[in-house]
């Protein structure tokens, strides 16, 4: 019987010929991702150690990264202990994708696991963060979780007891059309699947509008599989991984483009005609209460937020400073901008990105985290309304339990800034014209960030 | 099999009722998230459903108690705090279903959960969670119970994942 891509990954990297959905494996893993919740997983690895005599050492501390993003700069003394700590294990353990509050190193963990060249197609990627499963955009077995369950993949390099899960096979076919990106895709399937309907399944994207997507656009896409309860989404790797591996990761390893066999089997199949597509919103307050924007075009908005592991790279800052450029946004809307990477921003700096969003009204944080998960930097207040190209809105998400989050993609949100309602991007560019830089020396990398 | 302690256990209370899809936000909000120690992760259970968080802080709703949800029960974040928040008021969780992370972090902490996709019942009740079924006693009626993947039972027998890696280590060590 053929394999799906997670089938194959995981009998490879469990060592089985072959594999089914339920099998138990215990894969290998390749790459073991935490930020600071690496403090805890430092906590329990201890006490995995503890009484046995022998001294509490990772597996391959080649294969650990930590990156430092969600409370960064550190917002209280609590926080600054905890990445203290966690420099001091990385120091001890000879952790070598060690990626601290630096301009020259950081950013928000997925975007820092892409660009860096550490995920490959094929791999097994483990990730103290949900959203893990981001990095199936580059054809790797990439999932989330707890931090215990990290202690024993640093002390035994292997997920214990995974359960293979089934696939679903997702097709999107057509060209989005101007302006309607992958965000609007992928919140269409979420709302279409339900917040439960890929719980223990893997969404496996096919389809003429994934193979012409860029990787920034799929890794949108993998990024929130999990908002339908995925534990993992997969593209599988093409022509564009290799692509964006060679001329963005740079990566000199050997890459093996691992397909799906003909013949494997799905548990269901959604199609999706893209062309049909318009502009999706995820409403208060959980990401699958998807609407198309009619439904909610004219909402107020307090404040709009670009950025994230899923709309805060370089493509998604360019589309948004070009709908922006030369306009001031809307008397009493806030506007807060944080890029996905270090790297991202100084290129978006370079481009002049960073001025046109600037000179509009809008706030530039540094990149990490913000205000995301509401710890800290731009919480909302009271019956406040935010617009968000961030991934979730649960309630409380952006600090404030009595305030609310519409979520939406760059263009969107932008439109939306210059009238402070929720608003269809007309203005601006074609998003063909802005979604390559002019005068680059490296088009092909700035796009695809 | 069907939750994570196998002693016998007397009946339970089920003080709260939550909704559908209760994400670990709600659980444990973000902004607690440097609190990291299972020991010191409780104060912030529910934080922001006050009565929730007071009721348990203050005894008000005993250890052991039972909280009832909905579906996906634990979506969104993976931060394990919204497992060792519960497990530190020994709660016993009854959903109609988990999402994942939530659930492997419950198991791996030892949190008590309990997937029952037709229970009904009110705040009050008691009940007694059976290997199989959850008896309302209060109602009279019982509710069968999905058994967890059998992959985590060793888990469970081990006592948490800790202990179980443990195992594993000490096997792996003496095998060199
Ligand atoms: S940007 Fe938001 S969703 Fe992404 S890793 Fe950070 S907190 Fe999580």
């Amino acid at each position: 019987m053929g394999m799906t891509v997670a089938e194959k990954i995981l009998a490879r990297a469990s060592g089985c010929a072959t594999v089914v959905p339920g099998d138990v494996v215990e894969p290998r893993v390749d790459l073991a991702m935490s930020h600071e919740n690496a403090a805890l997983v430092i906590n329990q690895f201890r006490e995995v150690f503890e009484g046995t005599g022998f001294e509490a050492r990772v597996w391959d501390p080649s294969r650990i990264a930590i990156i430092l993003d969600h409370r960064v700069p550190a917002e209280s003394a609590k926080t600054a202990t905890n990445q203290k700590r966690i420099r001091e294990f990385v120091g001890d353990q000879g952790i070598a994708k060690f990626h601290d509050i630096r301009a020259d190193q950081g950013g928000i963990c997925h975007q820092i696991l892409a660009e860096s060249g550490y995920v490959r197609p094929g791999m097994v990627v483990t990730g103290t963060d949900s959203h893990t499963t981001t990095h199936g955009a580059l054809g790797s077995f990439a999932f989330g979780i707890g931090a215990t369950e990290m202690a024993s993949v640093w002390t035994l390099g292997a997920a214990l007891n995974i359960e293979v899960p089934a696939t679903i096979k997702v097709i999107a076919r057509g060209e989005l059309p101007d302006f309607v990106s992958a965000k609007d895709l992928i919140m269409h399937i979420v709302g279409k699947l339900s917040a439960e309907g890929a719980n223990f399944r893997v969404l496996e994207f096919h389809g003429d509008t994934i193979r012409s997507m860029s990787t920034s656009g799929r890794l949108v896409l993998c990024n929130m599989a999990v908002e339908a309860g995925a534990t993992a989404g997969i593209v599988p790797a093409d022509a564009e991984t290799l692509r964006y591996l060679h001329e963005v990761a740079h990566v000199t390893e050997p890459i093996d483009l691992v397909q799906p066999d003909d013949d494997a089997v799905y548990v269901e199949t959604l199609e999706i005609d893209c062309a049909q597509l318009t502009y999706q919103i995820a409403c208060p307050h959980t990401v699958d209460n998807v609407k198309a924007i009619d439904e909610v075009e004219g909402t107020p908005i307090n404040q709009i937020v670009i950025g994230s592991c899923t709309n805060g790279r370089a493509d998604d800052l360019a589309v948004a400073a070009s709908i922006l450029s030369g306009h001031r946004i809307a008397d009493g809307v806030r506007m807060l901008v944080f890029p996905a990477s270090w790297r991202i921003y100084k290129e978006a700096m370079k481009r002049g990105v960073i001025s046109d969003l600037v000179e509009a009204g809008a706030v530039v944080m540094n990149p990490g985290c913000g205000c995301c998960l509401g710890v800290h930097q731009g919480a909302l207040g009271d019956g406040e309304v935010a617009l968000s190209t961030t991934n979730r809105n649960f309630l409380g998400r952006m600090g404030n339990a009595k305030a609310q989050v519409y979520l939406c993609s760059p263009a969107v949100a932008a439109a939306s800034a210059l009238t402070g309602r929720i608003t269809r991007p007309t203005q601006g560019a074609k998003r063909d014209e802005h979604f390559e830089f002019p005068s680059t020396d490296n088009q092909a990398c700035v796009e695809a960030w | 099999m069907t939750n994570t302690s196998n002693s016998p256990r007397p009946t339970t209370r089920l003080a709260w009722k939550l909704g559908d899809d209760v994400s670990t936000d709600i659980i444990y909000p973000g902004r607690y998230m440097a609190t990291v120690l299972p020991t010191e992760t409780p104060q912030y259970a529910f934080a922001d459903l006050p009565e929730l968080n007071k009721g348990l802080a203050s005894g008000s709703i005993p250890r052991g108690s039972a909280i009832l949800a909905g579906k996906n029960f634990g979506c969104g974040s993976s931060r394990e705090q919204a497992a060792s928040t519960l497990r530190g008021y020994d709660l016993a969780v009854i959903a109609r279903g988990f999402a994942r992370i939530f659930l492997q972090n419950a198991i791996n902490l030892g949190l008590r959960t309990i997937v029952c996709p037709d229970i009904e019942a009110n705040e009050g009740d008691e009940l007694e969670i059976q290997d199989d079924r959850v008896v309302n006693i209060t109602s009279g009626k019982s509710f069968a119970i999905i058994p967890l993947p059998a992959s985590r039972q060793a888990i469970i027998d081990a006592g948490g994942l800790i202990p179980y890696t443990r195992q594993l280590l000490i096997q792996q060590r003496s095998a060199l």
